[in-house]
């Protein structure tokens, strides 16, 4: 372990030694240590570093075009704890691109700020990027480098030195399953193998923060399920934020999602509670055996009900069975209601069970009817 | 000062792989050659008319026969060709989108820029020093002087560097190699020409036009005489490419 020493100023070796110990209790388990930077101390901080999170987005905006017509992001806002693995989800154009591309240093907000590791990447753009690992939506390969060479070179310039490139090589080739590869020409590799390397590339210095532009873009199924088991497993150890507009993708690997669509956050959380809150109305599959004598307006009567509407059933079922999804006003529990109705009446209940919606239908909801989903959540809990 | 040389390192790299350098090295030493040649050859024949009339004309001598209308050749091939050099470094990273790499790394602006003008500077000492074959050939037949020619290989170099400078800075305006190239020749050219077009002898803009004209501060050089003010010039030139360089790529952020 290495804790960095400063003998002229007690309190701030004190601090380090404290902090370098919560870090090592915290790399126990992954025995990630050599690799970490100890968080420096600055006395011009009124948060230390470490109990911030890694990355924080407040208010970031950025248009584009000579007079700013252009908006590409319009303040988003949201935070990134150590360790949790975040998915940007948006349709094409959304403004994921532009955010990782702020996080990454590439181009400066029109306004907001957006800070890595307790960092602004405007004022202290370089020790942002020491901390960062990117892959852009296009790998940044030179095709007349053989993987071993380019990766040499990647390393290098993120500041490794003598035996760490070696070290460091080789274990990012084993972690991409590139050892095959190593020795070919990234010009003669395959989609899948490019994306590899580019993965490779942006974690080869064993960087805090991972920004990965839609990593499995254009892999065929077996590539993307070895990319999403890669990032997962990286999950703990590093910070990691990756954008895509597949769900299943989000929803594989992350823990929190936040949906963005022309520029805006739609909404921020976890992926459960996601689909929960976004819910318009609460939903309630019941399923009875004597279908045909029900009388839909005793369920009409129970408070809160707005609109019922008969399932269809899969055929071959007995001929009685009927099925309803009873809609109701969000925030009312009418299980009670209607499960005791169904059983005073001798319908014979089934089944009943609340139905939540896929993220999939969020998605789509958000980013569709953007509109109505900004008012209905300004109304629920704040994002 | 590592990071640089990492950048150096990858950039020879990718410069020994690539064809362009040994077509330009082929081509560049061909007409070099041949030039040196056609100069010797003249030479021999002015001299043996000289014999004849038993007057040994003091500027007779061989570096300013030979040595010095070679090197001023040299460096007219070297103005179409040194463009072909640089063209590639910062047009072809916008491209294929590897300057994303380089600016997402712990590396500054300058880092990245130094490493690829003393890439490119390599290459052309190592071009230069090929045709070194030249003086040490004729070392054979006739007494050299070295000295003066050192001061024109002096020369050379410091144009190299503005050259190679501007031709950087030209490469950070276009993702398009071509036009890389050609925005370097103008530039380069519109040097050399500058001081063919001069106004009113004697104004103050004659005065500034003749010290902006690249000819006669190489020619002060290849003649052997080293003089601060043409090494301020060159050194100056090659400063302005990379910092002009350095804005264009730094404002990359602020699109």
């Amino acid at each position: 372990m290495f804790v960095p020493i400063d003998p002229l100023k007690t309190d701030k070796n004190l601090y380090l030694l404290l902090t370098a110990a919560l870090a090592r209790l915290a790399d126990a388990k992954t025995g990630v240590i050599e690799n970490r930077r100890f968080i420096r101390y600055d006395s011009g901080d009124t948060i230390p570093r470490l109990f911030q999170p890694m990355i924080s987005v407040q208010h970031l905006s950025k248009h584009y075009g000579d007079y700013g017509e252009t908006t590409a992001i319009d303040d988003v806002t949201f935070t990134v704890e150590r360790g949790e693995v975040l998915a940007f989800l948006g349709p094409n154009g959304a403004g994921k691109t532009t955010t990782m591309r702020i996080l990454a240093g590439l181009i400066a907000p029109t306004s907001g700020s957006a800070t890595v590791a307790g960092y602004d990447v405007l004022t202290h753009p370089m020790e942002v990027k020491r901390r960062i690992g990117y892959l852009p939506d296009n790998p940044p390969l030179y095709t007349e480098m053989t993987v071993d060479e380019y990766l040499t070179f990647a390393g290098k310039i993120r500041g490794l030195r003598g035996r760490a490139v070696t070290l460091a090589r080789d274990a990012v080739l084993e972690k991409c399953a590139l050892g095959d590869v190593r020795g070919r020409l990234i010009a003669n590799l395959s989609r899948g193998y490019r994306q590899r390397v580019g993965l490779a590339q942006a974690m080869i210095h064993s960087p805090d923060v991972l920004i990965l532009d839609e990593p499995t873009v254009g892999l065929d199924p077996k590539q993307i399920i070895d990319i999403r088991e890669l990032v997962k497993s990286l999950a703990g150890e590093q910070t990691i934020i990756l954008s895509t507009h597949i769900l299943p993708e989000a929803t594989a690997v992350c823990q929190r999602v936040v949906i963005i669509n022309r520029g805006r956050i739609v909404a921020v959380d976890s992926r459960e509670r996601l689909s929960m809150q976004l819910r318009q109305s609460e939903k309630l599959a019941v399923r009875v055996r004597r279908g045909e004598g029900v009388d839909l307006g005793l369920i009409y009567k129970i408070e809160g009900v707005t609109q019922i509407t008969p399932q269809e059933m899969a055929s071959g079922s007995d001929g009685a069975v009927r099925e309803w999804m009873i809609e109701s006003e969000m925030g009312a529990d009418i299980r009670e209601a209607v499960a005791s109705t169904i059983v005073q009446q001798g319908w014979g209940l089934l089944e009943m069970r609340p139905v939540v919606a896929s993220l999939e239908e969020v998605f789509l909801q958000l980013t569709t009817q953007a509109q109505g989903v900004e008012t209905a959540y300004a109304a629920g809990e704040s994002v | 000062m590592k990071n640089i040389a990492a950048i150096v390192a990858k950039e020879m790299r990718l410069y020994f792989v690539s064809p362009i350098i040994y077509v330009v090295a082929a081509v560049f030493l061909g007409i070099t050659d041949y030039l040196f040649y056609a100069q010797t050859m003249y030479y021999a024949a002015a001299s043996a008319q000289m014999m004849r009339f038993q007057s040994n004309l003091p500027q007779m001598n061989l570096h300013n026969a030979i040595f010095a209308p070679t090197l001023m050749n040299m460096s007219v091939i070297l103005l179409l060709i040194l463009p072909l050099l640089t063209m590639r470094l910062l047009a072809e990273e916008k491209k294929s989108r590897t300057m994303e790499l380089l600016l997402t790394s712990p590396l500054s602006v300058s880092q990245i820029l130094f490493g690829k003008f003393f890439a490119a500077g390599f290459v052309y000492l190592i071009l230069l020093a090929l045709t070194l074959h030249l003086p040490i050939g004729l070392s054979f037949f006739s007494e050299v002087t070295w000295a003066p020619l050192g001061a024109a290989y002096l020369g050379l170099v410091l144009m190299g560097g503005m050259f190679l400078a501007m031709g950087l800075f030209a490469s950070a305006l276009t993702e398009n190699q071509i036009v890389a190239a050609v925005l370097s020749f103008g530039i380069l050219i519109g040097f050399w020409l500058v001081g063919a077009v001069s106004p009113a002898e004697g104004s103050r803009a004659a005065e500034i036009v003749r010290y902006l004209s690249m000819s006669a501060h190489l020619d002060n050089l290849v003649k052997g005489l080293i003089d601060t003010r043409d090494v301020v010039y060159f050194a100056t030139m090659t400063a302005v490419g990379l910092f002009l360089a350095h804005r264009v790529v730094d404002s990359h952020r602020w699109k």
